[in-house]
């Protein structure tokens, strides 16, 4: 299909804001008499709050407001708290909250407050808590038991805490690369026989892995400010979509959600961190309306990496079956998953990860989320996935090895397509086209000459090659597009999807312009604060904005066609089908002159009301959406719809990616040289947006291969890694000096624009191509990231690793 | 970023301004009205973006609050706090600099430029600025003020650099995206436009 505006570059109205410091985020909002909140935070790693005395505090002048849990709705664990008093669980968790007329006065009321504490016993590492007789993160146990399913990554995980221990032997054979046996799980799944697979299989591998939990290290903290007015809450905050915060805010604050006024125009990094509210919100929100006054509560670099989320980490253990062609006849593996105080887990993703790239034909998963007390865990860009896609390229590298396969082939004979069945539901997709993408990739990199060729060594430089796979669940339906033409010959394009910078909020808006037929010129995008009548989104993650939203807009936009068309019989006779548009005009398809333009079929349906203008709506859209509408109603022609069209199944986002790195064995730091990153996303929606989302997935990948890490001190829990350069993520320096990127650019039959979403499957190909580039070029695969500069200084000095076999968050 | 910026320099700035700062906590002493014993000017006339003006700033304020919070200056943002990211990067004459890392007290002669103060009289975007729209540079644009004026300093004293030489002159500003091919990509078209 040859499109008017997808495919091709355009310039997003936010871009020019963000390049001039016109752009405002949180902190830039400074309203009159705006007063700031501080947080007090706990010196503990576990325990409870058995006295607070805040009345020092509160004579001191300048201080308006304490809050503690006792002010708030009630939480129970395993729930993150908005502030903590009968389960402190990590250091630096919020205890209490000060109010004052500046931050230094807040500061300083804070050490006035007196806090009697009883301590508890913690734990940092899982397997340690895991082993009997270790010690439980919580008084009554150590694992999570999950009551709800993680459809919706970024929902909030719900269940209770429960005891599961193993003998001290069974945690060796884990930490060893063996299975243990007789010993409980909290959950998993399994499909295919899995025993007349692996009885199937030439090469059989099995072995332990283990992958950091990582800060999201958003540029822009998860500060908030917020202030009331007539009983509504105008509420500012970094977020990764306006409209599907509403709902949980206003529970949060107790409140209706029509009188939620979200507002978030720009968004310094989410990256799931931020998709839906953070509980500090509760603060400002609470004190605003305590106080009434305008209220900001920052978040300061340093306390991110105490209360901001983090990715958990994974201890596991791996089986893999291969058959003599090739193919992958079974995988069995075990994700005990250090889900910090929340339980937050990935490991049924991370499962799901092999299931799509390498399509086994059975498939067993056993896991239990074991809660420490570290940072609290949440979403990460592709939660799961991308750590697994790092562990596993190695091991999947030394099965082809074993059958002397050359590891591209590998996994084009394994790779997903249309028809392949995914997850433990062995479920349909809606199109893939890998092994298009793996040949794109190929060549762009010459990945078979280069494969071919021995290895460059240059004194204690040794070079190797990488290839991975990155995958995400890419695309969701169901939500509700909205567009307006003003009697002006605009068009308003309504759009409740977050601005994380992927651009991808107007790159589906052109969805909209391409069914109307209409020039860009002529769009404007609404956004950025729901009383400017925001439909109902997704939040802006899970690679899923381009799927979903291509289609909302679409819908949306078809909906107004046709009303233009019915307004244009009404005014000129016949019927609706009889009329078509173009150039901004709709008219009788045998008589172009009898029609009129997108501006007076406007003016026409604001006279005759009804649906045309917005009156009347369709019933089966989400009441945000509902509450938009009834704010635009008479105000122009309104297309509005929710997304009904068909989906098969899961709309996969698909990565390859092949690196070439250079290890230096005397300091034990590795470089990446050259990169190519080829995404199969379907069309191509935004070529420039695209390109952006490859490469600065892969600038993340790079992060996690060789960087990125909670670490704590294990004597006292407390985080060592608190700061950007310390969890360090990568700088310019870090980064090859010119990143390729491509796509397959075939169109998903499922999207009326083609595309899917791929913003994180490309740093999970990234972080295993370079763990498979480092594994080539030292002839050993640490089945660990990061992949620190120490490791490898042991490794070459064939000295004994530092950390325990497995051992997590620690050096 | 400025060699002459040095930590040492930092101190001793902080010693001069009879005011303790310790790394996270200057931004909160900058508010402070302490130190009454002290003898220390309060009115000091900054020029900013090619304007004189009359700040009242405390002796422990660093650059970032005082453009940020006096001046209303809000293009550069405070991700750190503490001379790690670049989000604040300003320029004193030419030179990049970080301006969560300086004392107000101690620039009271210098010409300050913001992302505010890159437009061209008539009000056209800088090089710099239309370059990185062009090359679609930015993602969540949280970095982009810091790596605008790292970008314009480097223009400034080299106007045709190399794409190591652009890389280089941008190893200061953290980008959590990862833009950094498409600020680099952003720099070169800049060049292009300049020449």
């Amino acid at each position: 299909m040859t499109f008017m505006h997808i495919g091709k570059d355009f310039t997003p109205p936010d871009v020019e804001g963000k390049v001039t410091g016109d752009a405002k985020y949180v902190e830039d909002f400074a309203p009159e008499g705006m007063v700031t909140a501080r947080l007090l935070t706990s010196p503990l790693a576990s325990g409870r709050v058995v006295s607070i005395d805040a009345s020092e505090a509160l004579r001191m002048d300048g201080v308006l407001g304490v809050l503690t849990a006792d002010d708030l709705p009630p939480s129970s664990a395993p729930d993150d708290p908005v502030l903590a008093s009968d389960d402190i669980t990590y250091i630096g968790q919020p205890i209490a909250a000060i109010a004052a007329i500046s931050d230094s006065i807040a500061e300083s009321a804070i050490d006035k407050i007196r806090i009697d504490y009883e301590r508890r016993g913690f734990v940092t590492d899982p397997l340690e808590s895991l082993v009997e007789g270790g010690p439980d993160a919580y008084p009554n146990g150590n694992v999570l038991v999950q009551t709800n399913s993680l459809e919706d990554e970024n929902a909030t995980i719900r269940g209770g805490i429960s005891k599961i221990k193993w003998p001290p032997s069974e945690i060796e054979k884990l930490r060893n690369g063996e299975e243990p046996e007789n010993v409980e799980f909290a959950d998993g799944w399994e499909y295919g026989d899995l025993s007349a697979s692996f009885a199937e299989s030439e090469v059989i591998i099995q072995e332990s892995f283990v992958t950091a939990g990582t800060p999201h290290h958003c540029l822009e903290p998860r500060s908030s400010m917020a202030y009331w007015q007539n009983g509504k809450c105008f509420f500012y905050a970094s977020t990764q979509s306006q409209s599907a915060v509403v709902e949980p805010l206003a529970d949060l604050l107790g409140i209706e959600p029509e009188n939620v006024c979200m507002i978030s125009e720009n968004t310094g990094g989410g990256f799931g961190s931020k998709g839906r509210v953070y509980p500090t919100m509760a603060i400002t929100g609470r004190f605003a309306q305590l106080l009434n006054r305008p209220v900001q509560l920052r978040i300061t670099r340093e306390e991110e990496y105490y209360l901001g989320v983090g990715r958990p980490g994974m201890q596991g253990w791996v089986k893999t079956g291969v058959r003599a062609d090739g193919t992958v006849a079974a995988v069995d593996v075990i994700i005990i998953s250090d889900g910090g105080p929340t339980g937050r887990n990935s490991a049924s993703s991370s499962a799901q990860h092999i299931s799509v790239v390498y399509t086994p034909t059975a498939m067993r998963l056993r896991n239990i989320p074991v809660f420490t007390n570290t940072a609290p865990r949440g979403a990460q860009r592709g939660p799961g996935q991308n750590e697994m896609s790092a562990a596993i390229a190695p091991i999947m590298d030394k099965a082809a090895r074993q059958l002397g396969m050359d590891r591209a082939h590998f996994r084009r004979v394994n790779a997903p397509h249309s028809e392949s069945p995914v997850y433990e539901s062995q479920g349909p997709i809606t199109s893939a086209f890998m092994a298009e993408a793996i040949d794109i990739a190929s060549n762009m990199f010459g990945w078979t000459e280069r494969e071919a060729a021995p290895r460059q060594r240059n004194g204690s430089k040794v070079r190797g090659l990488g290839i991975g796979l990155g995958y995400h669940s890419a695309g969701g339906s169901g939500y509700d597009g909205l567009v307006r033409i003003t009697p002006d010959g605009r068009i308003h394009l309504h759009s409740g999807v977050g601005n994380l910078g992927t651009y991808s909020y107007a790159g589906t808006a052109r969805a909209a312009a391409e069914v109307l037929k209409c020039r860009w010129e002529s769009c404007e995008i609404v956004r950025g604060s729901t009383d400017q009548h925001l439909p109902h989104a997704s939040t802006q993650g899970g690679s899923n904005t381009i799927f979903t939203h291509t289609r909302t807009n679409w819908v949306a936009a078809e909906d107004a066609v046709s009303k233009l068309k019915q307004i244009a019989a009404i005014e000129f006779g016949g019927d609706a089908d009889e009329y078509e548009i173009n150039n901004e005009r709709v008219f009788k398809t045998t008589a172009p002159n009898q029609g009129f333009s997108y501006a007076e079929a406007a003016a026409k349906a604001i006279e005759l009301g009804g649906a045309f203008s917005g009156q009347e709506y369709p019933s089966d859209i989400h009441p945000i959406t509902q509450r938009a509408v009834q704010g635009l109603a008479g105000t122009g022609l309104v297309g509005v719809a929710k997304d009904n069209l068909p989906k098969r199944g899961i709309a996969p986002g698909l990565m390859i990616s092949m690196a070439e790195v250079e290890v230096d064995l005397e300091t034990g730091k590795h470089e990446v040289i050259d990169y190519v990153g080829i995404a199969d996303c379907g069309t191509i929606i935004h070529p420039q947006g695209l390109a952006q989302q490859i490469n600065g997935g892969a600038v993340w990948g790079f992060g996690m291969a060789s960087s990125e890490r909670h670490v704590y001190d294990p004597q006292n829990a407390l985080p060592a890694n608190t700061g950007l350069y310390q969890a360090k993520l990568p700088t310019i320096m870090d980064v090859p000096i010119e990143m390729k990127s491509g796509a397959v650019d075939i169109a998903d039959p499922y999207n009326p624009a083609g595309g899917r979403g791929v913003g994180e499957p490309s740093q999970g190909s990234a972080v295993a191509a370079v763990t498979s580039a480092i594994a080539d070029a030292l002839g050993h695969s640490f089945n660990r990231v990061p992949v620190t500069p120490d490791m490898i200084v042991n490794f070459a000095n064939k000295k004994d690793q530092e950390s325990a076999l497995l051992a997590i968050n620690t050096f | 970023m400025n060699s002459k910026l040095s930590r040492r320099r930092f101190i001793k700035g902080v010693i001069y301004s009879s005011a303790a700062a310790a790394s996270g906590a200057s931004y909160y002493l900058a508010t402070a009205q302490t130190n009454s014993n002290a003898i220390v000017e309060r009115l000091l006339s900054l020029t900013v973006n090619g304007r004189t003006r009359l700040v009242d700033v405390a002796p422990s304020e660093t650059l970032a609050f005082t453009l940020r919070n006096k001046l209303g200056l809000t293009g550069l943002k405070v991700a750190c706090n503490r001379g790690e990211c670049g989000a604040c990067t300003i320029l004193l004459e030419d030179v990049a600099n970080y301006s969560c890392s300086i004392l107000t007290h101690t620039v009271k002669r210098r010409s300050i430029t913001t992302v505010e103060g890159l437009k061209t009289a008539d009000g056209r975007l800088s090089a710099v600025q239309q370059g990185f729209i062009e090359e679609l540079a930015p993602q969540c644009g949280f970095c982009t003020p810091g790596q605008v004026m790292a970008a314009t300093a480097l223009l400034r004293t080299n106007p045709n650099p190399t794409r190591t030489e652009a890389r280089e002159a941008l190893a200061g500003n953290l980008c959590r995206c990862g833009a950094y091919d498409h600020y680099l990509n952003g720099v070169m078209r800049a060049a292009e436009l300049l020449s």
